[in-house]
């Protein structure tokens, strides 16, 4: 289960972020916003290839003490970074791909509504809910 | 008379005062020619006349009370008929909430004198009734706010009624947020204050959604109270519906408002089957003044395919909201049962709205109440229908796009086509559509692990080891390797066996040419045994013949004689070079014999010689080795003996030569 769930727009600023513990948001601001390098750096190693043969899925971007940090990016560059907790070891990778799915799903849908101008905020309580199901479950 | 039990069968619970049931009771009582229990309709008529209102007012009453549709007053429609009138009189829209409370009694001019007497004269003209939106203050009084409950079976027609235009004293404003406000249209919002009294059912005036969905929103002209009438009249001939207990739910969209819905829909789209885009429906919803966000979560909720455009149903569902929101209702969270395209009556069977599978006809029933009425009304229920396929086709299109996934949250989606009405006509396509829905996938290009199983390399199994090559690759026989590797136990097997089998092919030029004949010779003694022996096996055929030559050349056989058939022994060798060096003077004959046919002879001999069995030829062998043998014993006393001879002639050759030399001095002299 991710602790902090962000999407970041293509020119690299936040739409959305939430995080569990809600008192120790900054940090995991500051981690997501630091994983972008990485990000970029990922995406701009396949530069040669097509879009669309580089995998959106970019797995593992970087490890820490306390947590992982997961990332994913779409074709048209908007970014998903899940972190997770490093002492939840029995993650395994096809779970983190499988909620960068739904994530992915339901910003689908966040776009198809025409209420939604790309670039604002998320507000959508659809997507507020996908979200809080992947959240870590607050104890 | 009962009222109420009369009250209880017209399915009216409306609560009369004891003014009120007597005068009803007594007006009743005049109307009442025969036993029946039902007043004359002429009589009625005559009894509505007298309340002064006018025509359009009584139609609508007569809507109201539910006796159009039953088509003749019963005791409960009679009662709130009367009630009607005097809401109308009062100033009051003809609705069936107006009569809910109190009110003073209805006035009808005309009739029994002592009647009148009760009645508290309030006379309002239909002006009333006529009222421009937006006026207020309650003129008439406002039925407080703990009104009970009105329900009554036909609230359908009822809502015609209100929705004519500026229907009537706005009364108290508008509760909603001030958002609002500024709305021309706020006004009709007495339902609103009653209905948010109640937590028991909303006593849900689809009838305000009604109003706000009057033109006057969207600045569409008034309609004119002509075509309600046209429309109650046409609902006239709407088949004795079912008294359903028609709670009155702000979620419920009713028939007049889908006609309106219907109707905007048109606007936009003129294809009732097709989508409003995205963008033209966020255009026209922006009218509503709701902010953004309201709106983006009114499409969330409505929007059940995702696909970024509204269906005719779906439509319906966010116009509908956006009606309930403008009057004040709350969004909620997720689409209310009966809003989502499965909806089911109160009185019918409740499908479980994940019942995508639901055969069509239930959806009939499911889809509104009256929905058979709705079936003569709507010609146009039948394009909608008859485009089916089209929908289904593009609805196909886009359930390429969903995932599976979302299923549950996507429960609205099955139905979709509430439109069906008439979905008897097409039973088949939209349970197509319901399995189409159900197996929505998105075909997304994100990565999956399949894609890391791909680019693991599989590595190909190690190549096996070469397998050791036996000892020949020939496709010849194995009996000649195995006969080879047999008899050459002393000498060298398998090359031999190779070299013998490569003989029946064109002669390979690998093989070196035999030693000369003379070599051979030296060798005689000891190759000829060997390679005797090894020949045996390719001319086994011959070794009969060879045992006879061997004799015959045993015997006849001189020192002189052994070269030249070396000699050719050697040449038809080195035409059979593999084959075994020695063919031998003890194959003179039969070699000088068939020197041209030696090859195939050989070969046909060979050939033989390979079918022979083993055991045979061994023994042959055996008997070959034992004559050379002995040949060979014979012919090395005879050389033992010609050198002796040689000797002997050789000393008196000398003897002979001395005496000459002593006898010749003495010739001379």
């Amino acid at each position: 289960m991710a602790v902090c769930i962000a999407v970041i727009a293509k020119e690299n600023y936040p739409l959305y972020i939430r995080s569990v513990p809600t008192q120790g948001e900054l940090k995991f601001h500051y981690t997501v916003h630091t994983s972008l390098d990485v990000v970029e750096e990922k995406i701009s190693g396949v530069g040669k290839a097509l879009a669309d043969q580089r995998e959106l899925y970019l797995g593992l971007l970087y490890p820490t003490e306390d947590y992982k940090v997961y990332g994913y990016v779409t074709n048209s560059k908007v970014k998903f970074v899940i972190v997770v907790d490093s002492s939840n070891t029995s993650l395994r990778d096809n779970e983190i791909r499988s909620m960068f799915r739904k994530l992915h799903n339901s910003f689908t849908d966040v776009m198809c509504n025409p209420f939604y101008n790309p670039g604002d905020p998320i507000q959508s309580k659809a997507f507020d809910s996908i979200v809080s199901t992947m959240m870590v479950q607050a104890c | 008379m009962d009222q109420g039990s009369a009250a209880g069968s017209g399915g009216t619970f409306i609560s009369l005062s004891d003014t009120e049931q007597r005068c009803y009771s007594g007006l009743y009582a005049l109307c009442q020619p025969d036993s029946s229990g039902k007043p004359a309709a002429g009589k009625v008529a005559e009894l509505f006349r007298a309340s002064q209102l006018p025509a359009e007012t009584l139609h609508q009453v007569t809507e109201a009370c539910g006796a159009k549709r039953l088509g003749y007053f019963g005791c409960g429609q009679f009662y709130v008929a009367l009630k009607l009138m005097a809401a109308a009189q009062a100033g009051l829209p003809v609705r069936l909430e107006s009569i809910a409370g109190e009110l003073p009694l209805p006035v009808f001019v005309g009739i029994t004198n002592e009647l009148e007497m009760h009645y508290p004269n309030q006379p309002l003209t239909n002006e009333s009734q006529s009222h421009i939106l937006g006026s207020v203050a309650g003129s008439a009084p406002r039925p407080p706010a703990d009104r009970p409950v009105l329900r009554h079976p036909d609230t359908s027609m009822d809502k015609q009624e209100a929705w004519s235009p500026p229907q009537s004293p706005g009364i108290s404003p508008p509760r909603s947020p001030s958002a609002y406000r500024s709305y021309p249209y706020g006004a009709q919002r007495n339902g609103t204050d009653t209905l948010l009294a109640y937590d028991a059912k909303v006593p849900g005036r689809p009838s305000i959604p009604q109003e706000n969905s009057s033109p006057s929103y969207y600045s569409v002209k008034l309609q004119p109270e002509q075509p309600v009438i046209t429309r109650v009249a046409s609902v006239e001939r709407l088949v004795e519906r079912v008294e359903v207990d028609y709670s009155d739910d702000p979620w419920r969209i009713t028939e007049e408002q889908r006609e309106y819905y219907t109707n905007q829909f048109r606007s936009l789209q003129p294809d009732l089957s097709a989508l409003i885009m995205g963008t033209v429906a966020k255009n026209f919803f922006t009218k509503s003044k709701l902010p953004i966000p309201e709106l983006s979560h009114i499409w969330e909720l409505s929007d059940v395919d995702k696909d970024g455009a509204l269906t005719f149903t779906e439509f319906c569902t966010a116009f509908h909201l956006i009606v309930a929101r403008k009057n004040g209702y709350p969004l909620p969270e997720t689409l209310p049962a009966t809003l989502r395209p499965g909806f089911v009556e109160a009185g019918v069977v409740t499908a479980p709205p994940s019942e995508a599978t639901l055969p069509l006809i239930v959806f009939d029933e499911n889809m509104m109440p009256g929905a058979n009425q709705l079936k003569i009304l709507f010609g146009s229920v039948d394009l909608q229908v008859t485009s089916r396929p089209g929908v289904t086709a593009k609805q196909e299109a886009r359930d390429e796009s969903r995932k599976p996934e979302f299923s549950p949250k996507r429960i609205p989606e099955p139905h979709e086509k509430p439109i069906q009405h008439v979905s008897t006509l097409k039973p088949d396509s939209p349970q197509e559509l319901d399995a189409n829905m159900k197996s929505r996938t998105r075909p997304r290009s994100y990565s999956s692990t399949s894609i890391d199983d791909a680019m693991k390399k599989v590595e190909e199994p190690p190549t096996p080891p070469p397998r050791p090559q036996k000892t020949h690759s020939r496709a010849s026989s194995l009996d000649l390797n195995k006969l080879f590797q047999q008899s050459g136990q002393g000498s060298r097997p398998s090359q031999h066996s190779l070299s013998a089998k490569s003989g029946w092919l064109p002669p390979p030029p690998a093989l070196p040419p035999r030693p000369p004949a003379t070599q051979i010779f030296s060798f005689l003694p000891g190759s000829e045994k060997s390679s005797q022996k090894a020949v045996q096996q390719p001319n086994f055929a011959d070794f009969s013949k060879f045992r006879e030559e061997q004799e015959s050349s045993v015997r006849g056989l001189s020192t002189e004689d052994l070269t030249p058939p070396k000699s050719e022994s050697t040449v038809v060798h080195q035409g059979h070079a593999p084959q075994k060096p020695v063919r031998r003077k003890l194959h003179p004959e039969s070699q000088s014999a068939t020197p041209p046919s030696a090859t195939p002879y050989s070969a046909a001999t060979l050939t033989k010689s390979s079918q022979r069995p083993p055991p045979k030829q061994k023994r042959e062998i055996q008997m070959a080795i034992r004559k050379n043998r002995e040949t060979n014993a014979v012919l090395t006393r005879l050389n033992s003996e010609l050198q002796q001879q040689l000797k002997v002639v050789h000393r008196e050759r000398v003897t002979l030569e001395s005496q000459l030399e002593l006898l010749r001095p003495v010739a001379s002299t």
